[in-house]
């Protein structure tokens, strides 16, 4: 495989950064043969901002940290969609939460999108909080080479408080078992 | 990082994902760092927050001090003390901590100074990544004397260079600093911190000879003093002026020249042994890029593009930014047509090759004020101008 590169984004308080942080480190740790590095914005504003994270994946070293062109764009939020967009690569993937995120033809240049009600799925686990990890579910059930269900359930085993893992598994698992209409 | 180890070891071995802040951390603890004195700022602030849990666990001392000024202050104060002390700070605690620095290089005090960089002047972008403070440890403090500053660009190294950095502190008897950026601060990757029989540790020599004989300055051949810390018998003088060989001030031509001479040349007659650069792609090379920090990343980027295109160009790495690798740079500059010199900065490095390559090649910096790290195409856009 070549270098991969995926931005998570959506609003402080989504979890971005857990997003990236289990994929860089279930890639890295657990994935033979594969390096991951994890970047995050990082600012002076915290909750309800634009907040990204950038993994990149690639088999031989890392050179460069940071994302350039978007292979996958995972996108939570309106104005993180419109902040970002343009670093979608032509013929990249987006996965959208398909409440928050109103596209226009600035995606038209995804070879295809994934769109999922992530939101409404996590609050019929109790909170809206689970958003995240059934976006990422849902990115594992569609995609070959970014990380394994098996690796990154071992990793939110490890990484998750205790009393969290049992419902992000569920919330993991729905979104893995979502299908997307279009 | 797993709680189980963080609870009882020093050297957390094992396989990590973790930021290039952390990484450093671990890399004091597993040396056997046992005081860090420090004002957290960021983007260094990772750095006491990690230290500020892990020395108590492990029977060391962690101080939140006023400022800077009593940081730097403190860690001279540990050192003298018998333990291997840190602060971590980055451009305007740095800016606070230089006159006191220089006390330390004058009473050859062992510690070691992390500095995140972030862009600056002032206080600048307190969030953003910068390069700015290569000439700050360089020249920052008054005086004559040769820092030792060595500048990690990656998550592994930043561990591996702190262990060094103290290594050098205690083996040269001065303070070292460690260069980070925030980039590679804030970044995470795979860090391997192997089993604790692995890590390297250099302790400061000790005296031979009698409390009644000992001299507190007088150095060995080597040019390095043993060094006997409060405790332990002996005399402990310790002063920021011109001191003879009983550390007693002594302020005349004769001791001046002896001192400074000798503190200057421990490190200058040592360059060897310090200076440390990593080559990429330099065998068969008509262009070169001499960077360091997070901006090496970029510029293997940039040469793995170019070389995809048939363009013979190479990276000189800069672990060790201060001793200056003159040499290695003169005699790059007689194999290739060109060095580009990228730099989060307005040429401080660059101005350094110039001076090197005397004049035997072309010299170009390509510079970032501040903010973002280089984009590997802005990198490889100059050179394929040239080639």
């Amino acid at each position: 495989m070549s270098r991969v590169e995926i931005r998570f984004a959506g609003f402080g308080g989504q979890g971005i950064g857990l997003m990236g942080r289990l994929v860089g480190e279930a890639v890295s740790l657990l994935e033979e043969g594969k390096n991951s590095v994890m970047t995050q914005s990082y600012g002076p504003e915290s909750r309800g901002g634009a907040s990204s994270t950038d993994v990149v994946i690639d088999e031989g070293e890392i050179d460069y940290p940071k994302a350039t062109e978007l292979d996958y764009f995972v996108v939570l939020s309106e104005e993180a969609y419109h902040k970002y967009i343009s670093k979608l690569k032509e013929g990249g993937i987006l996965f959208v939460e398909e409440d928050l995120v109103t596209l226009d033809e600035n995606a038209k240049k995804a070879k295809k999108i994934f769109k999922i009600p992530a939101t409404k799925i996590a609050e019929t686990l109790g909170s809206r909080l689970y958003a995240n990890i059934a976006m990422l579910g849902f990115v594992c059930a569609n995609t070959t080479d970014i990380f394994s269900e098996e690796s990154m359930l071992t990793i939110m085993k490890e990484k998750i408080k205790a009393r969290f893992v049992e419902k992000n598994l569920i919330a993991f698992q729905k979104g893995m078992e979502y299908k997307s209409d279009s | 990082m797993s709680k189980q180890k963080q609870k009882i070891l020093e050297v957390s071995t094992g396989e990590h994902f973790t930021t290039g802040n952390h990484a450093a951390a671990e890399g004091a603890l597993a040396v056997g760092c046992k005081f860090f004195g420090g004002y957290p700022i960021t983007p260094s602030s990772e750095i006491a927050e990690h230290l500020a849990l892990r020395l108590p666990q492990l029977g060391g001392n962690f101080v939140q001090f006023e400022d800077e000024i009593a940081s730097i202050i403190g860690i001279l104060g540990a050192s003298w003390g018998g333990v291997k002390s840190m602060t971590a700070t980055s451009g305007p605690g740095y800016s606070l901590m230089v006159e006191n620095i220089g006390l330390g290089m004058m009473t050859e005090t062992p510690c070691v100074i992390i500095n995140v960089q972030r862009g600056g002047p002032s206080t600048g972008l307190p969030t953003l990544v910068g390069q700015q403070d290569i000439m700050q440890t360089k020249w920052g403090s008054h005086g004559d004397f040769e820092p030792i500053v060595l500048c990690p660009s990656s998550v592994q190294e930043c561990f591996e260079l702190a262990i060094e950095a103290f290594n050098y502190a205690e083996k040269y008897r001065l303070p070292v600093t460690l260069l980070l950026d925030e980039t590679l601060g804030h970044m995470s990757e795979r860090l391997i911190i192997p089993d604790a029989s692995k890590i390297r540790k250099v302790e400061r020599k000790k005296p031979k000879d009698s409390p009644e004989e000992h001299l507190p300055y007088k150095a060995d051949d080597d040019l390095i003093p043993p060094m006997a810390v409060a405790g332990e018998g002996y005399k402990v003088m310790v002063t920021g002026l011109t001191h003879d060989e009983r550390g007693y001030p002594n302020l005349n031509v004769e001791t001046q020249d002896k001192l400074v001479r000798r503190i200057n040349d421990k490190i200058r007659l040592n360059k060897k042994d310090i200076i440390r650069v990593e080559e990429y792609m330099l065998d068969d090379a008509e262009f070169a890029i001499i960077a360091f920090g997070s901006v090496a990343r970029a510029a293997k980027g940039s040469i793995n593009r170019a070389r995809k295109k048939g363009i013979k160009v190479g990276l000189l790495r800069l672990i060790t930014i201060w001793p200056f690798p003159d040499e290695r740079i003169e005699a790059l500059a007689e194999q290739v047509k060109k060095i580009y010199v990228p730099e989060i900065n307005y040429g401080q490095v660059t101005r350094e090759v110039e001076r090197s390559v005397h004049g035997k090649t072309e010299v170009k910096g390509i510079f970032k004020l501040g903010g973002a790290i280089h984009n590997p195409q802005e990198i490889l856009k100059e050179i394929e101008g040239d080639a």
